[in-house]
């Protein structure tokens, strides 16, 4: 039986609270499937599932805070026997009584709004029980089966009290109300948190190094705007897409900038998922992942990352977006400053900006002109590497952007 | 298509992204981009909505003459001028 667990979406992030379940115990599932949204200080997740199977148990309500790592659900795999409920195990059965307490139907309530309890619906008592007439009364009102209510009255007689505590006894519990969704203020703020809370981390235990270049994007430039020319408006592409592009491929040379610091130790990650910095419009960011970088030909990546940023914009990430990062990359896009010198995500080990592209004077084989050019950064864990090899690594990325027909 | 229907035609691609605009607030004459905090996707997306809503394919090396409202509404007026209009 797999255990699906409450996700960890961020360095920052401690626990979650469950807004909604997209599934039903019994629903067939697949890996991937979006299976759960759930509130966390950076907004709404919808959150994916890494098993395939058959939902077995749902644990958790809409509505509850539970901790990173908490069982929200359990998966049976395919062929997998069914176990039994972990949230509601089977009772002991209950001793003999004359007046068993068993279920009865709150007024209004709907028959399939009752728990199931396996238990057989009672006989039909075989004589007419000692009750007052306002407990009669109040039964008949609140659905109460004067058979099973034990009388406290004289000689075992059942009053309205008892009548009325039966009726509560025996009513459902209310179903979970959703949780309330926090105010754009508050949102705001929990955000603002959530990023204090993953930088101050940073800083706290990363050490950080530093480094700049200036790179010349005047090839780079022609040759997007040629592509640009010919594509349709939708499809053309940012020069981001070549930044990202170029960091994915430097990284095969640079291995100890593109993984996770766990457990004390560095472990590269052979592939390569970008976390990409995306600015939101009501103030605030968002990190999330794209995924196999290197695998990608820049129209898809391109496509995939207007996705990612109109999602992260309307509050519709998955959480493997948010969790599976290996590496970050944040432009300032324009209009934005020279350079921007990133604090590291942790547990990643390095992030890689790049400024606004500016026109500026360049000396080209003796001669200054006038260039296009960015200021590319690496901010990279000392834990893990130099700044000899930060420097090889972001000489690389700028020989990579000299050739862009190649990314 | 005339200068007010310009006009509104760019401020429905702007709302799309930039909900929060008010026109009322608008400053035609000042950096678009500055008062409508728009990065460079926004910008391509209000591009893409401009090319949707009038079938005009703005280039790239054009972007450069869309700084302010009064100037986009000049640059479609040029582009589009004599023409039907757009969707």
């Amino acid at each position: 039986m797999a255990e699906f667990r409450m996700p960890s979406l961020g360095a920052d992030m401690e626990a979650g609270t469950l807004v909604e379940w997209r599934v039903r115990p019994g629903d067939t599932v697949k890996r991937g499937d979006i299976v759960a949204l759930v509130e966390t200080q950076k907004g709404i997740i919808e959150v994916e599932l890494f098993e395939s199977g058959t939902l077995q148990e749902l644990l958790v309500k809409p509505g509850e805070k539970v901790p990173v790592g908490a069982v929200l659900a359990l998966v049976r795999a395919e062929g997998e026997a069914v176990a039994p409920s972990v949230a509601a195990p089977a009772q002991p059965p209950a001793p003999p009584s004359a007046t068993p307490p068993t279920p009865a139907p709150s007024v209004g309530a709907p028959p399939s709004a009752r728990p199931e309890t396996g238990v057989a619906p009672p006989a039909p008592s075989a004589h007419r029980p000692r009750a007052s007439p306002a407990a009669r009364s109040a039964a008949a009102r609140l659905g109460v089966d004067l058979a099973r209510v034990s009388g406290t009255g004289p000689g075992g007689a059942i009053s309205l009290e008892d009548v009325e505590r039966a009726a509560r006894a025996e009513a459902p519990p209310a179903p979970p109300s959703a949780p309330p969704l926090p105010s754009p203020e508050a949102r705001r703020a929990g955000m603002r948190q959530a990023i204090a809370a993953a930088m101050a981390r940073s800083k706290r235990e990363i050490p950080h190094y530093y480094l700049d270049t200036r790179i010349d994007l005047e090839r780079a430039r022609a040759w997007l705007r040629e592509q640009n020319e010919r594509l349709p408006v939708a499809e053309r592409m940012l020069p981001l897409v070549l930044f990202l592009k170029a960091v994915a491929l430097a990284t095969r040379q640079f291995p100890e900038l593109n993984g996770l610091w766990e457990g004390g130790a560095f472990r590269p990650s052979r592939a390569v998922h970008l976390g990409v910095v995306i600015s939101l419009r009501q103030g605030g960011l968002m990190v999330p992942a794209l995924h196999d970088v290197t695998e990608k030909p820049l129209g898809t990546l391109m496509r995939e990352l207007s996705d990612l940023i109109q999602r992260a914009r309307r509050g519709a990430l998955r959480s493997s977006e948010l969790a599976d990062s290996t590496l970050t990359v944040t432009s300032l896009g324009e209009p934005g400053a020279d350079r921007v010198l990133g604090v590291i995500f942790p547990p990643q080990v390095a992030i890689v900006g790049f400024g606004s592209v500016r026109e500026l004077p360049w000396v080209v084989e003796g001669r200054c002109v006038p260039r296009p050019l960015v200021t590319a950064s690496l901010s990279a864990d000392h834990r893990v590497s130099d700044g000899h090899r930060g420097a090889a690594f972001l000489a690389r990325v700028e020989r990579l952007l000299q050739e862009p027909e190649k990314l | 298509m005339n200068r007010e229907a310009l006009k509104k035609a760019v401020l429905e691609a702007l709302a799309a992204v930039a909900p929060e605009l008010d026109p009322d607030t608008l400053r035609p004459n000042e950096p678009l981009r500055e008062q409508l905090d728009i990065d460079s996707f926004d910008f391509l997306q209000f591009i893409i909505g401009l090319d949707q809503n009038l079938s005009l394919s703005i280039p790239e090396t054009d972007y450069g003459r869309l700084t302010t409202l009064d100037a986009l509404v000049d640059y479609l007026g040029e582009k589009l001028g004599g023409r039907p209009g757009g969707k």
